[in-house]
């Protein structure tokens, strides 16, 4: 195939220029600039190129008309117009507003994704179309979605900027080992025993409790306004809220503790020795447990992070976890050239966090909090470097407005009113709540949570800055998660 | 601190922002529930997932918690209707509440403002141009136009003048539109879900209907057995309720009225699926396309005729017919094998053959006997034939030839092989079809709000095209004698996009400098 070498010369393009991007940043030097803008082009020429052969090689394959065989229909094609849309978005700002500086920030996002692709072993083949796909719906439908993910990412990015230049760095060590330690555990715990995951929901609501007991009302923190606001409603309704999850809760332990106890109780008649079995349960019951306090940590900081303004560690945590993930697909990239894994072979994260080798974890894990630090420590140089750029703060948080002012009639025309006219066609139910149509609406609440938030309640800055960078982990979330994990009608998008 | 009645406490909370955040965060986190846990499921499937989730020992309680919570069909759950009902009431609520605001915005006619206003605007800038008022004010309507305004004029309070325009105020009212789209949607779903059906039915070819099946489960064991035996007898009739009617000895409005308990829908007309037929790419047993040919019979009389596809129905009295399944009958007693027979000698014919029968191969006196049947037939790696699916992807049917001679011998005629084909003598039996084979799965839906949703879609659209990317642009331009020449300050606001505004209003002051020089 041909349009393989084309995907393959825009891969190592944007490569090129996040490197270039970045010198650029650190030197101000106006050739590196010019070149890294050039690379990018060339980058996105290629790309085009590619896609085109790539269309013309699905049309003759299919024996269908040129719409349908736009080469949308897979994970790796929707990936692949992903990036050429992010990319040309990014030009159409570099162009239209005459600076490079945002390139650093969205390149690297490119490059994820396209090393994503490769890394994750999923197929590039040409399939053909499975009957249900087969209309004209599927060129705008798909061809719009994406259009609004590419400014979803674009919002991401200069949310993200608009965190670093604006926050001043005001936790303590401790609070930010504390934290970082607390999601660790979360994270490590969670990962051995997925069934603590109802912890979650228990300390979520404990912690929503304590704060109602001790009359710290989140709602006044998290909408500070005029005195004379009427709140007493709301604050009623959140106690019964939270009152009735916890008993919820508390329901659902008590069955279980009684299922367990006569569940134990049969094990014990058949174990002879009655320590083994209390023992035993001992044990789970401990390791619940601490798993259970490491939640509450953790929301009590997550917490606390976002409602006292901490945002330093916001988007420390958000660009360290980022920056380490790019850079370990990276490595994984380095391993796949130097040949040591099959190729085509899921083997995303392999040669670090998911080796086999568990020196090589231990190191991962350790170099992997080390960046966090580092980043969190000297994260006021990023913030210097960004104000070199003499952009105003006003005018990087109007652009992610605008970006998502862009991004969100788009979503909602072409993501969710043209899937659903799509949808009734083709199974005869505009809206079926499966799980991707529900995650674009939860996604589409996101949006607009943040655009009534800035437009109704006059958030700016860091704020509305917080719920676009958390919006973005849904629209990943929405893109890959539901695909990868969740089953449904939309199950053509998945790795295979 | 002031008393508050009750109305207007009630309306203060449903107008509020904050409880429309409630009602997101809810709907939001609920849905995620939904997502995960998969909706109309068998109990085993959701066990599992809950296992992964929360381990062996407490998915089954689990699994009863969240099933008397409505979470196992929670989309149609009452608290989730609920929810969104409260979602809605709290739009038309937030909407009603500042909507007079906005209307007086839009509709109240633009005046000259006074000198503390003007200076506490957002965009400013200001210029000096050489000469009178008069002339100078004849330049900033020319620069004004230039960028698009029409000005209007007035004397100001402080001598002078002020030239104010504005463009497009009625932009204002894109929220409102896209809000009471939102509304006409869920209306449009409420009417959906009181005077419309979701249901399907499985029709095999040469068989008409006139009932489809609702996909609601059934409550007690007692029903479900009924509607399983309504099931059965109507299967029986072929889907023939006056057929049925009569064998019960029931009037057919009585037994109307009994399928309708059972969440069986009768139709005032019955569907026929003529043909059905599978197109596959290339020899891969991946389908291309799938369709059925339907007939609408009225009263006995056909009506109207279509083939369907995945993305292309039928519609006919207010129900849809999608095409959404197939398979193989059970009993393939009523198919019958189309062969297209050509002799040698260039003649050739059609033949519609039963399993059982057997015909005389035209050109020859060799008798041939329909003996065999499968529907997916291919060679194993030691070269005898096999079934290899349950589904009719190369049908092929087994003969057995009886030459004048007396000799007998088998063999196989396979649809996608043409080499199977061609018999010693030459003759050619090309197999068309086995006919009457599978059954065609169809959803029919009926939804008379579809319509209404339809409008609230474009309305929504139109509604964010309006809020988004078109502002609401007001600027004055005030007019003072200064030192020989005229002071020229431009003030200006937008309700969006500030950003280009104040680009068009730097544009705008370089034209009024730029005649200076």
């Amino acid at each position: 195939m041909q349009s393989s070498v084309f995907f393959g010369l825009s891969t190592v393009a944007y490569i090129l220029a996040m490197i270039a991007y970045i010198t650029y940043i650190a030197f101000k030097n106006r050739a590196v600039g010019m070149a890294a803008t050039g690379i990018t082009v060339a980058g996105f020429a290629s790309q085009t190129i590619a896609i085109l052969i790539r269309w013309s090689e699905f049309y003759q394959l299919s024996g269908m008309g040129i719409i349908r065989s736009v080469p949308l229909t897979n994970l790796y094609e929707s990936l692949v117009f992903f990036v050429w849309c992010l990319i040309l978005g990014y030009l159409v700002i570099e162009f239209k507003y005459k600076n490079r500086s945002f390139g650093a920030f969205v390149t690297p996002v490119a490059g994820l994704a396209l090393a994503f692709i490769d890394l994750s072993g999923m197929s590039k083949d040409i399939q053909p179309l499975v009957p249900a796909l087969q209309s004209n719906w599927l060129l705008v439908h798909v061809m719009m979605s994406f259009i609004a993910y590419s400014t979803f990412a674009i919002a991401f990015s200069t949310a993200l900027m608009y965190l670093i230049a604006n926050s001043e760095k005001q936790e303590k060590k401790i609070t930010f080992w504390g934290v970082v330690i607390a999601f660790a555990l979360l994270f490590g715990l969670t990962t051995l025993y997925p069934q603590t995951a109802i912890m979650w929901i228990l300390s979520f609501a404990l912690v929503v409790v304590v704060d109602i007991k001790l009359n710290v009302d989140i709602s006044k923190r998290v909408f500070p306004k005029k005195e004379s606001q009427p709140v007493n409603i709301l604050k009623n309704i959140g106690t019964i809220l939270a009152l009735s999850l916890v008993s919820i809760a508390a329901i659902l332990i008590f069955i279980q503790l009684v299922k367990f106890q006569l569940v134990k109780a049969e094990e014990a008649a058949k174990i002879k020795h009655l320590g083994e079995s209390v023992s035993a349960a001992g044990f789970k019951g401990a390791v619940m447990g601490i798993v259970g306090l490491m939640f509450f940590i953790g929301l009590v900081s997550l917490k606390y992070l976002i409602l006292n303004r901490e945002y330093h560690l916001f988007w420390t945590l958000i660009l360290g976890i980022s920056v380490a993930l790019l850079s370990a697909m990276g490595i994984d990239y380095v391993a796949k050239f130097l040949g040591d894994t099959a190729p085509n072979e899921g083997m995303t994260l392999k040669s670090t966090f998911r080796s086999s080798s568990p020196v090589i974890v231990l190191a991962s894990y350790t170099a992997f909090l080390w960046l966090i630090y580092l980043v969190w420590r000297y994260g006021n140089a990023l913030k210097k470097i960004i104000s070199s750029f003499n952009l105003s703060s006003d005018f990087i948080d109007e652009l992610t407005y605008r970006a998502i002012s862009i991004g969100f009639p788009i979503f909602t025309l072409g993501g969710l009113i043209f899937g659903a006219i799509w949808a009734d066609q083709a199974w005869g139910v505009y809206w079926s709540w499966d799980p991707k149509e529900t995650w674009s609406l939860i996604t589409w609440l996101f949006y607009a949570f943040y655009l009534h938030a800035r437009l109704l309640k006059g958030w700016r800055g860091p704020r509305v800055s917080v719920v676009a960078v958390l919006a973005f982990t849904v629209v990943i979330f929405t893109y890959l998660g539901v695909n990868l994990l969740l089953s449904g009608l939309h199950a053509y998008g998945s790795l295979e | 601190m002031e008393q508050k009645s009750v109305s207007d406490r009630v309306w203060s909370f449903f107008s509020s922002v904050k409880l429309a955040i409630v009602i997101f965060s809810l709907i939001g986190l609920t849905s995620i529930v939904g997502t995960i846990i998969e909706q109309q499921a068998p109990r085993e499937k959701n066990i599992q997932v809950l296992t992964k989730l929360v381990g062996q020992d407490l998915a089954p309680g689990a699994y009863n918690v969240l099933d008397s919570l409505g979470f196992m069909d929670m989309y149609r759950s009452w608290w989730f209707l609920a929810l969104l009902m409260l979602f809605g009431l709290n739009l038309l609520v937030c909407s009603t509440d500042r909507f007079p605001a906005i209307w007086r915005q839009v509709t109240t006619p633009l005046k000259p403002l006074p000198r503390e206003t003007f200076n506490s605007l957002g965009i400013r800038s200001e210029a000096v141009i050489k000469g009178g008022q008069e002339a100078a004010k004849e330049r900033a309507r020319k620069a004004l136009k230039a960028i698009g305004f029409k000005a209007q004029e007035e004397a100001d309070a402080h001598g002078g003048y002020q030239l104010f325009a504005q463009k497009a105020p009625w932009s204002r009212l894109g929220i409102y539109i896209s809000h009471f789209s939102i509304l006409i949607i869920l209306i449009g779903a409420v009417i959906g879900i009181f005077f419309g059906f979701k249901a399907f039915v499985n029709i095999p070819e040469g068989v008409g209907y006139s009932i489809v099946f609702q996909n609601r489960g059934v409550s007690t064991e007692a029903e479900s057995n009924e509607r399983n035996r309504l099931v059965n007898m109507l299967d029986m009739a072929k889907g023939d309720l006056n057929y049925l009617a009569q064998n019960l000895g029931v009037p057919l409005s009585q037994l109307k009225t009994d399928l309708r308990k059972y969440g069986i829908i009768p139709l005032d007309f019955t569907v026929k699926c003529e043909d059905f037929d599978v197109e596959f790419y290339g020899r891969s047993d991946m389908p291309k396309a799938y369709k059925s040919l339907l007939t609408v019979y009225e009263g006995g009389k056909p009506v109207t005729s279509k083939w369907i596809e995945v993305n292309s129905p039928l519609k006919y009295k207010g129900v849809t017919f999608y095409q959404s399944s197939y398979g193989l009958l059970d009993d393939l007693s009523s198919g019958e094998a189309v062969f297209d027979i050509k002799t040698p000698a260039g003649a050739s014919e059609t033949r519609r053959v039963k399993p059982g029968e057997s015909f005389t191969i035209p050109g020859s006196n060799a008798t041939a006997t329909f003996v065999d049947f499968s529907p997916a037939l291919k060679a194993d790696e030691m070269g005898r034939p096999v079934t290899y699916a349950n589904l009719m992807n190369n049908p092929a049917v087994g003969l057995e030839i009886k030459s004048p001679g007396g000799q007998v011998s088998g063999r196989w005629i396979l649809e996608r092989e043409p080499a199977s084909w061609v018999l010693e003598d030459g003759t050619i039996l090309e197999l068309k079809d086995f006919w009457g084979a599978q059954y065609t799965g169809l959803q029919a839906r009926k939804d008379p709000g579809v319509r209404v949703v339809y409008l609230g879609c474009l309305t929504l659209a139109i509604g964010l095209f309006v809020a988004f990317f078109m502002s609401h642009k007001k600027l004055w331009v005030r007019l003072q004698p200064d030192k020989g020449g005229t002071r020229v300050q431009v003030a200006a606001t937008a309700s969006k996009n500030k950003f280009s505004f104040e680009r068009q209003i730097e544009k705008l002051t370089a034209l009024l400098k730029e005649e200076n020089k």
